[in-house]
């Protein structure tokens, strides 16, 4: 059953549309492979083998009694665990919710399960969404299909893997400073930050409140369009949802792949380059900017002069966020709780449990936010922040006058090694460099894979090209992203994902494939 | 930068951490005094930027107050909200006390 997974979403929507297989079959593929790989990549924190067998044979009996269903019915997806899901554990990447079973769905997760998508299970993350790699998650890291000695990115590291495994064809990230779109990056994948306020919030654990979006990752522009337009639209749960129609994406990504850019404006960012990046992805990146010019577009520089500033504001917003929702675990109504004896007070009952339930990474973000916070420093760090944010808004509203789409590398590195960057937090923040100027100003950014760097490491590895676009112009995203797409599939003959390492029985034992 | 002068003590994570209700080691003391040392010396930077007169962001998109109608709506069922819970006692959270002894 190897060739159901290597189809894409669209694909194999067809295909059950049609009658031609089961959405159950398709699902039992995916499970076969997660059973043959995962073991090498530990993409998954928790396998629901049960519950998508049924939820496909649901489909499935509902397409045989003639009803007529979504472009995305019976199609396996691999859900980010800090999104909650009715029935299924949702850990977040944290001992502290360790065996927590939500009694409710998050707004994304209702609005799939309703389009007929398959929740195959949930996704490995760094804890609280808090990182670059998945090496914070308290279960343990993710490994990167290219390359197993690194790391997948992240927070969305268990997302990006199992797309780029061939374990789902779609699945969900969310992305507070860039974490779908960095983890879409190293591994060769699209993946798309929607607008502030474009898809709810609503059972999604809560990072950064102003920062956090979901959004989908695929192995093309299309499948990705076509997850958005699910799961995006107004909530009335969320009172930071957008009420206005999503644009038509789907629509955008088939324009876009006929190739013709051209009297689109397109302005590269002279801030996000240069000095700190590696050559293979500044490489990549130029041949890209060209690419466009082929294209049709026209290119010209744009200069966002406090981009520079992007990367000190988000690591003081985004911890005092962070210090500020993370005090609802409190080992009272939910999670962990820990020396509850002998009297123990509730503080002291709080602060133990606390203690042994966060990660470093989290504790670290807490006490900076709290910092960050507290009277005397409040204005010199989190107000300034602040106010570089308006700049930042303001640079962005700049370009928008001269052009129509912002473009970047989507991170200076290509994956680096499991490891190599735990020790030195601020290394491991510089990897969301580029992506952070576009998650302060809300707009949407998406990620597309545009090449592959042979420099800067032994094998080579995937750079993602990203494309900026104003507040809710989701749609220029992806319609130039798979013009991109297109253009470099004709040239190379196949898709990205092909020239991946295939994963077999070296990695793991075989005896699940049927 | 040895003479820098450190952003962050010791006994100021200590005072942090209670803030934050964390229970932290001796050790993890001082990794933290360490490594927020670092990272607050570089988010500093924010503060080259000269901003006096302008206005500060908290969200990229402007923020109405929402409300909704006034109407009754089902919530969670006590028993599912409180199968999550660490304790529960006579169909409420059980939670340890709440005031110091004097």
């Amino acid at each position: 059953m190897d060739e159901l997974t290597r189809m894409t979403a669209v694909e194999l929507a067809g295909q059950i549309a049609a009658g031609q297989v089961s959405a159950a079959e398709v699902t039992q593929a995916h499970l076969d492979r997660i059973a043959a790989v995962d073991p090498a990549l530990h993409a998954f924190l928790h396998v629901d083998a049960d519950g998508a067998l049924a939820a496909a044979k649901t489909v499935d009996e509902r397409r045989a009694a003639g009803e007529r269903l979504g472009p995305l019915a019976g199609v396996p997806l691999a859900l980010k665990d800090v999104v909650v899901s009715k029935g299924l554990p949702t850990t977040c990447g944290s001992k502290i919710l360790e065996g927590w079973v939500p009694p409710y769905d998050a707004t994304i997760t209702r609005r799939m399960k309703d389009a007929g998508i398959i929740i195959l299970g949930k996704a490995n993350m760094d804890e609280f969404a808090m990182g670059s790699s998945t090496e914070n998650s308290a279960y343990g890291p993710t490994r990167n299909p290219w390359d197993l000695t690194r790391v997948p990115g992240g927070s969305s590291g268990g997302s990006s893997a199992a797309v780029a495994a061939f374990q789902a064809p779609l699945a969900i990230g969310t992305d507070t400073g860039g974490s779908i779109r960095q983890p879409a990056a190293v591994t060769g994948l699209v993946g798309h930050k929607p607008t502030y306020g474009g898809v709810s919030r609503y059972g999604l654990i809560a990072f950064s409140s102003s920062l956090d979006q979901a959004g989908p990752l695929a192995r093309t522009v299309l499948d990705a369009a076509l997850l958005h337009e699910v799961i995006g639209g107004h909530d009335p749960a969320d009172s930071t949802s957008i009420d206005a129609p999503v644009p038509a994406l789907a629509e955008a990504a088939r324009s876009g792949a006929a190739g013709d850019l051209s009297g689109l404006r397109v302005g590269v960012v002279r801030e996000l380059g240069g000095e700190g990046y590696q050559a293979g992805v500044l490489d990549s990146f130029r041949q890209a900017v060209a690419l466009l010019a082929e294209l049709g577009a026209e290119v010209v520089e744009v200069s966002c002069p406090h981009f520079d500033y992007a990367l000190p504001a988000y690591y003081l917003i985004a911890p005092s966020e962070c210090s500020s929702n993370l005090a609802r675990f409190d080992a009272m109504r939910y999670g962990l709780r820990l020396g509850d004896e002998d009297d123990a007070s509730l503080e002291e009952v709080m602060s133990r449990t606390r203690a042994a339930g966060f990660g470093p990474e989290v504790k670290r973000r807490i006490i900076l936010g709290t910092y960050a916070l507290s009277s005397g420093y409040y204005d010199a760090y989190y107000g300034q922040a602040q106010k570089v944010r308006t700049l930042i808004l303001r640079d962005f509203a700049a370009a928008y006058e001269r052009v129509d789409v912002l473009v970047s590398p989507t991170s200076p590195f290509v994956a680096f090694g499991i490891g190599e960057r735990v020790a030195d937090p601020m290394a491991m923040y510089v990897n969301d460099l580029c992506t952070l100027p576009a998650s302060l100003a809300g707009v949407p950014a998406i990620s597309v894979p545009c090449g592959l760097s042979a420099s800067d490491s032994p094998t080579p590895l995937p750079v993602g090209l990203q494309v900026m676009a104003p507040t809710l112009a989701d749609d220029r995203c992806y319609r130039v992203a798979a013009a991109v797409e297109a253009a470099l599939d004709a040239r190379r003959g196949h898709p990205f994902l092909a020239d991946a390492p295939a994963l077999t029985g070296a990695t793991a034992h075989t005896g699940a494939t049927r | 930068m040895p003479d820098a002068p450190s952003a962050i003590t010791r006994a100021e994570v200590a005072h942090l951490a209670r803030l934050a209700r964390l229970a932290v080691t001796d050790d993890e003391l001082d990794t933290l005094a360490g490594e927020l040392d670092v990272i607050l010396t570089s988010v500093a930077r924010v503060q080259q930027v000269a901003a006096a007169d302008i206005p500060p962001t908290s969200h990229a998109v402007p923020l109405t107050n929402v409300l909704r109608a006034d109407e009754v709506r089902p919530s969670l069922p006590r028993q599912a909200v409180l199968a999550g819970a660490p304790a529960a006692e006579e169909e409420r959270f059980r939670v340890p006390r709440i005031l110091d002894e004097e």
